[in-house]
C-alpha cells in the first residue's frame, strides 16, 4: 500500500493520512478484514509522530471504516454496509466505464453493447 | 502513564533558578525539549538522571522515586549527552567492554548491528572519531541495553544532515517497543517537527508549554500584516508579537479565532516549532511591559 505524505501541505499530516487509506479502502485496494500496518511502525515508516498516525487510525474508526481489536490491531472494518456498498457500486461502474470505452473504440453501438451483457449476465 | 513526573522541583545553580512545579512525560512517546542556551535544559536532564541534586521537590522516573538512588533503574536509562567521559586513548572495543559490564540487558547483537550500520571500527581509539562519530558511538552505548527510558541533551547538534537522520532512524526503531521513552532536548527543531510527539519548552528555569506536537501545528497560527492591524483589544489574544517597519506578525493559539479576528486582510501560516520558540520567548520579555501597556497601549 502506497502513502504519501507532504509536509509542506496545509492539510494536517493526519488528515492525509486518513484520506489515502479511505481512497485505498473504497477503491478495493485494502480489504474487509485486511490488517493495518501497527501505528509504531507507519510512524517509523512515515518519519512522523506516533501520535500522529494514532489520530489518523481514530478518525477512521470514528467515520466506521476501520477496527481495532486488541491484541490484535487495527483492520478494515465496514461497519456501514450502504457505504461499503456504494463503494463496491462505484468500483463496478469503474470497470463499466472501462468496457463501453473499448465498445465504442470499435464503433459498438449501445444496443449491441446492451444485448451482450444481457446474454453474459443470464448465464453467469 | 508517565514515564517522568517533577513535582514542585526547584534546583538554584548560582544566579540562574530552575523552578518546574509539575512536568510530565508520557510514556511511549517522544518529548522534544526546546528552550534557550542556559534556560535549564540540561540541568532538568542532570535532575533526572540523579546527576544532579534537588534543593526542593522530588522527581519520579519510571515509577520511582529516585532519591534513593537507585542503581536498578540507570539500568532502564540511556543518556547521551556531554561531556561523555570516554578515554580518549582507548579503542571503541574496549569502552564497549567496560560499560557493557554495567548493564544486565547488554545486547551484544545489538550493539554489533549498531556498529555496522554507523559504519564504526570498533579497534579504532576514541580521539580518533569525528566529531559524528562520537556521537554515534555514545548513542550506541547509550542504546544497546534496551532502556526504556532515553535521555538525550542534543544528540544531535553539529551533525550533518544524514546522519541526523540515521540516528531518527534508529531511535524510531527502539521507539517500536510501547514502553519506551525518549525525552530530546535540541536546537535542532526540524528534526522534532518529524518525529516528535510532546514538546515542552523552557525559558529562564520555567516551563512554559507542554503541549503536542500535532496541535501546535495543526492549530496555531502566525498572523502578518499591516501594523495599524496589531493594536488594542485584539493584543490579549496574541501569544507573541513582532513588529518591523513594514508590519507586525503575531502568533495565535487558534486559527479560527484569528481568522475571526483579521478575516482576509492579513497573511496566514503554519508556525513551525522554530518561530513559536522565538514568539513565546520575545512574548517573555514583554511581560515587564505589561502594566505600561494597559495605560498607554502604544507598543501595541
Amino acid at each position: 500500500m502506497d502513502i504519501i505524505i507532504m509536509s509542506d501541505s496545509s492539510m494536517p499530516l493526519y488528515e492525509q493520512i486518513t484520506n489515502q487509506i479511505k481512497k485505498l479502502i473504497l477503491s478495493g485496494e485494502l480489504k474487509q478484514g485486511e490488517l493495518l500496518p501497527s501505528i509504531r511502525m507507519m510512524a517509523k515508516e512515515l518519519k512522523v509522530s506516533i501520535i500522529t498516525v494514532k489520530r489518523a487510525y481514530e478518525e477512521l474508526e470514528i467515520e466506521g471504516f476501520v477496527a481495532t481489536a486488541l491484541g490484535k490491531g487495527t483492520y478494515v472494518s465496514m461497519v456501514n454496509t450502504e457505504r461499503l456498498r456504494e463503494s463496491q457500486i462505484s468500483q463496478i461502474e469503474d470497470q463499466l466505464e472501462g468496457i463501453v470505452l473499448a465498445a465504442k473504440g470499435i464503433g459498438m453501438n449501445l444496443e449491441d453493447l446492451q444485448e451482450r451483457l444481457k446474454i453474459i449476465f443470464e448465464e453467469a | 502513564m508517565y514515564a517522568v513526573t517533577f513535582n514542585n522541583v526547584r534546583k538554584r545553580l548560582g544566579d540562574f533558578e530552575l523552578n518546574i512545579p509539575k512536568l510530565a512525560i508520557r510514556q511511549g512517546y517522544m518529548t522534544g525539549f526546546i528552550g534557550e542556551n542556559g534556560a535549564g535544559k540540561t540541568t532538568t536532564i542532570k535532575l533526572i538522571l540523579d546527576m544532579l541534586q534537588l534543593d526542593e521537590g522530588s522527581i519520579e522516573v519510571l515509577g520511582k522515586n529516585i532519591k534513593g538512588g537507585s542503581v536498578s533503574i540507570h539500568q532502564e536509562i540511556g543518556y547521551v549527552g556531554e561531556p561523555t567521559g570516554y578515554p580518549e586513548e582507548t579503542p571503541l572495543e574496549a569502552i564497549k567492554d567496560m560499560l557493557a559490564l554495567f548493564y544486565k540487558n547488554w545486547d551484544e547483537v545489538l550493539y554489533k548491528s549498531y556498529m555496522q550500520f554507523f559504519n564504526l571500527n570498533s579497534k579504532q581509539k576514541y580521539k580518533d572519531l569525528s566529531t559524528g562519530q562520537k556521537k554515534q558511538f555514545a548513542m550506541i552505548m547509550a542504546l544497546s541495553h534496551h532502556p526504556k527510558l532515553i535521555l538525550l541533551d542534543e544528540p544531535t547538534s553539529g551533525l550533518d544532515p544524514v546522519v541526523r537522520n540515521e540516528i531518527l532512524d534508529i531511535l524510531m526503531d527502539h521507539m517500536q517497543n510501547e514502553e519506551v521513552t525518549i525525552f530530546y532536548s535540541t536546537h535542532i527543531t526540524s528534526d522534532l517537527e518529524k518525529a516528535g510527539d510532546y514538546i515542552v519548552y523552557i525559558n529562564d528555569g520555567q516551563i512554559k508549554l507542554n503541549s503536542e506536537k500535532d496541535t501546535l501545528l495543526n492549530e496555531y497560527s502566525l498572523v502578518k500584516g499591516p501594523k495599524a492591524l496589531f493594536k488594542g483589544d485584539i493584543c490579549k489574544e496574541f501569544l507573541g508579537l513582532r513588529e518591523n517597519s513594514f508590519g507586525s506578525e503575531a502568533l495565535l493559539k487558534n486559527k479560527k479565532v484569528a481568522y475571526e479576528l483579521f478575516g482576509e486582510e492579513v497573511k496566514y501560516s503554519k508556525p513551525t516549532i522554530e518561530e513559536i520558540m522565538i514568539f513565546l520567548s520575545h512574548n517573555n520579555s514583554k511581560v515587564v511591559t505589561e502594566k505600561a501597556l494597559r495605560g498607554g497601549n502604544k507598543q501595541c
